[in-house]
């Protein structure tokens, strides 16, 4: 087996190419399952880099309205871990190269338990995981069994990880960075360039990892700014908003819900080849 | 020939008093489960307590503000009249038992409840560590109280997250936050309880790193949380000790308290666990009961392990690890989780966790109210329910004492409705 995982060669041939990656976080199951697979099956086409895919959970304490109601959408349609490990099983018969992140928070992989869903996102095809709540303390519960099963456990450095502390973040990541753009749950405040910038470039001083930047980013514009800064831009509230936004009154999908999605998707990832 | 270092291991697992480990974790309960936005600030709070629990300076400003503050010793009260009404219901069995009932008077506190206990401790480590800006969740309002009142005292800004639905069924204590000056956030998310506040107070930290210190209000969340809340609460046990070798020479034989997140319990057993002729009884909200689905709040009774809010501890949880909302007639109880050092009391077998329901606890509300003159808030309400089964079942020399932990002045409007009584 190549030690070069599929994050990895996404992100040398983002680098060949010379432009920032996108990274799309849609949350599994919203608002239903079907509708979100159709999401899921157009991104790629749609110009989405790596795929975030958000294990939806009744108490997520790290994310901001949009994400919220994203998750509660799909919890309410019924939306369980085998089924988000479907999705990327199917997604993997059509498409062998956009890697797949699993994010969300630790429960319902503890529940699940740990080793029957390492194997079992392993087999459908899963290459990275993102667990919210498992900081660098924490790593012998899921961190390091994940990548002696073969998967990358991507990290999220944030504005409070300071340079003392950011060894022991790095130690165990593998894959790519996620860099948390403010202080503050997902899709809220707007990031600020400079800041992000010079963070960014301090964080490369101590690993070769690519790094991508997220919570905050709603627009292209933004995300234009970001990408000159940072190897990934990761857009998430605003995709889920797009769906919110789509739906009829009794929350079900409808005809645009689909397109609106990957539309945004589509001038994002102009936005970013723009750069 | 065993070494030093053994025979140290050995003397820490003939304790119940040795928890947590340096990471937090009792058993496999509690640890640190945090994004990472919040990890650097709860390592500072770990550093910041050990220094303050190192400093006597600390230890008498603290103690100068329960006695003076607070009012405490709180009083350790012989239950008469209750004592004698729950021996004849024994007699009427067939027995002659009834164990003599004490009850902790933490309610009679400054602001009501056990909850100023923790909140001095905690305030005066925000002064240390430099904090400007205090937040909190509440569900009965109690703590939420208490946290607005230590914030009037030290002339801090203070901000309280509440379920709309607890705002709603807690208006006597919402009104008394206001009147302290807090800025009142009521939380629409999930079911609008203790849950979805103590989410949304998380959500506001993790945005305010810089200025802002939790108050967190139970013996839950993530390491250090567990440990210091309890130090601060466990003044309830160590005044017991004293107060009833004052009042009968020996330590008590049986203590009862209710569970939520698990303060007033743990502040109250925690210096009592390693006397083993001490029976300890922890009692949960069985709401509807245990048997409905979704329909109590009694994560140990009724609950599986799992993780949430920085811990990992007995949830109320679906299979697919989906935290459930749980329900309780008590707004302070009515919380999916329960603190980790509970869990593993219960996994040794050291405290047994009991449930007792809605109705129980109104019976035992009305009983308390009337025999003894003292209105009990909903939550040792549960605690008391739990005493009438089991005093009579005990011989009359056994000495049990239960946390009288909240008054229940802000539960009258709450319990006249359930009552049909019209006020």
């Amino acid at each position: 087996m190549s030690t070069q995982t599929r994050i990895d060669r996404r992100f040398a041939e983002l680098k060949r190419e010379g432009r920032p990656g996108l990274v799309t976080f849609i949350t599994a199951g919203d608002p239903d399952l079907e509708t979100s697979k159709q999401i899921l099956f157009g991104l790629p086409a749609a110009g989405a880099d790596v795929i975030e895919l958000g294990m939806p959970f009744s108490d997520p304490m790290a994310d901001g309205p949009a994400i919220q109601a994203s998750s509660l959408r799909a919890l309410k349609a019924g939306q369980k871990m085998r089924d988000t490990l479907d999705m990327v099983a199917e997604f993997r018969k059509q498409d062998q190269d956009t890697p797949i992140v699993l994010m969300g928070y630790y429960n319902p992989i503890y529940v699940y338990p740990n080793d029957k869903f390492l194997v079992e996102a392993r087999e459908a095809g899963v290459d990275g995981l993102i667990v919210v709540d498992l900081p660098p303390e924490t790593d012998d519960e899921l961190c390091i069994p994940a990548a002696e099963a073969g998967l990358n456990f991507i990290r999220l450095v944030t504005p409070t990880t300071d340079e003392k502390r950011l060894p022991k973040v790095l130690q165990n990541t593998s894959g790519f960075l996620y860099y948390v753009s403010i202080t503050g749950i997902t899709g809220t405040a707007a990031p600020d360039v400079n800041k992000v910038h010079k963070r960014i470039e301090l964080i490369k001083q101590s690993t070769a990892l690519p790094v991508a930047v997220g919570f905050g980013v709603k627009s292209a514009e933004q995300a234009k700014a970001l990408g000159a800064v940072a190897d990934a831009v990761v857009v998430g509230s605003a995709l889920v908003g797009a769906i919110a936004q789509n739906l009829n009154e009794d929350g079900t999908s409808t005809s645009k819900t689909v397109p609106a999605v990957l539309d945004l998707v589509g001038s994002l990832a102009a936005a970013l080849r723009a750069v | 020939m065993s070494t030093a270092t053994d025979q140290a291991q050995d003397a820490k697992l003939n304790t119940y008093r040795g928890g947590p480990d340096e990471r937090g974790h009792f058993g496999i309960f509690g640890g640190r489960f945090v994004a990472e936005t919040l990890m650097p600030l709860i390592l500072d709070l770990e550093k910041a307590y050990n220094d303050a629990k190192a400093d006597p300076a600390f230890h008498a400003e603290l103690s100068h503000l329960n006695t003076h503050y607070s009012g405490r010793p709180s009083p350790l009260y012989y239950a008469e009249r209750l004592t004698e009404h729950l021996r004849g219901v024994a007699a009427a069995n067939g027995g002659d038992g009834g164990a003599k009932i004490y009850f902790k008077r933490d309610e009679l506190n400054h602001t009501g409840s056990h909850k100023i206990n923790n909140c001095l401790g905690q305030i005066l480590l925000a002064k240390r560590m430099g904090k400007t800006r205090i937040i909190a969740e509440t569900g009965a309002g109690q703590h939420g109280v208490a946290v607005a009142t230590v914030c009037a005292r030290f002339g801090l800004p203070c901000e309280i997250f509440m379920g709309a639905t607890d705002v709603e069924r807690q208006k006597p204590n919402v009104a008394r936050m206001h009147m302290l000056k807090a800025k009142i956030n009521p939380v629409t998310s999930g079911a609008g309880t203790l849950k979805d506040a103590m989410n949304e107070a998380l959500r506001d930290w993790v945005t305010n790193v810089d200025n802002t210190y939790y108050i967190i209000g139970t013996a839950a969340g993530p390491h250090p949380y567990p440990e210091l809340v309890r130090d601060f609460q466990s003044i309830i046990g160590k005044e017991v000790r004293e107060q009833m070798q004052a009042a009968e020479g020996r330590l008590p034989d049986t203590l009862v308290a209710c569970i939520g997140g698990g303060s007033n319990a743990i502040g109250l057993f925690h210096p009592f666990l390693d006397d083993d002729s001490v029976k300890i009884y922890g009692v949960e909200a069985g709401g509807h009961g245990i048997e409905v689905e979704n329909g109590h709040a009694a994560s140990m009774t009724g609950g599986t392990p799992g993780v949430l809010h920085g811990n990992r501890t007995f949830l109320l949880q679906d299979s697919e690890g989906q935290i459930l909302e749980g329900h309780s007639i008590s707004a302070g109880l009515d919380y999916p989780g329960v603190g980790p050092e509970h869990a593993w009391l219960k996994d040794t077998g050291r405290v047994n966790y009991v449930p007792a329901t809605d109705s129980e606890a109104l019976q035992a509300f009305q009983l308390c109210a009337q025999l003894e003159g003292i209105i009990p808030a909903l939550e040792p309400s549960h605690a008391l329910a739990f005493v009438t089964k089991l005093a009579p079942t005990l011989p009359k020399d056994n000495l049990l004492v239960m946390n009288m932990c909240g008054r229940g002045d802000k539960d009258v409007f709450a319990v006249a409705g359930y009552l049909g009584i019209d006020i």
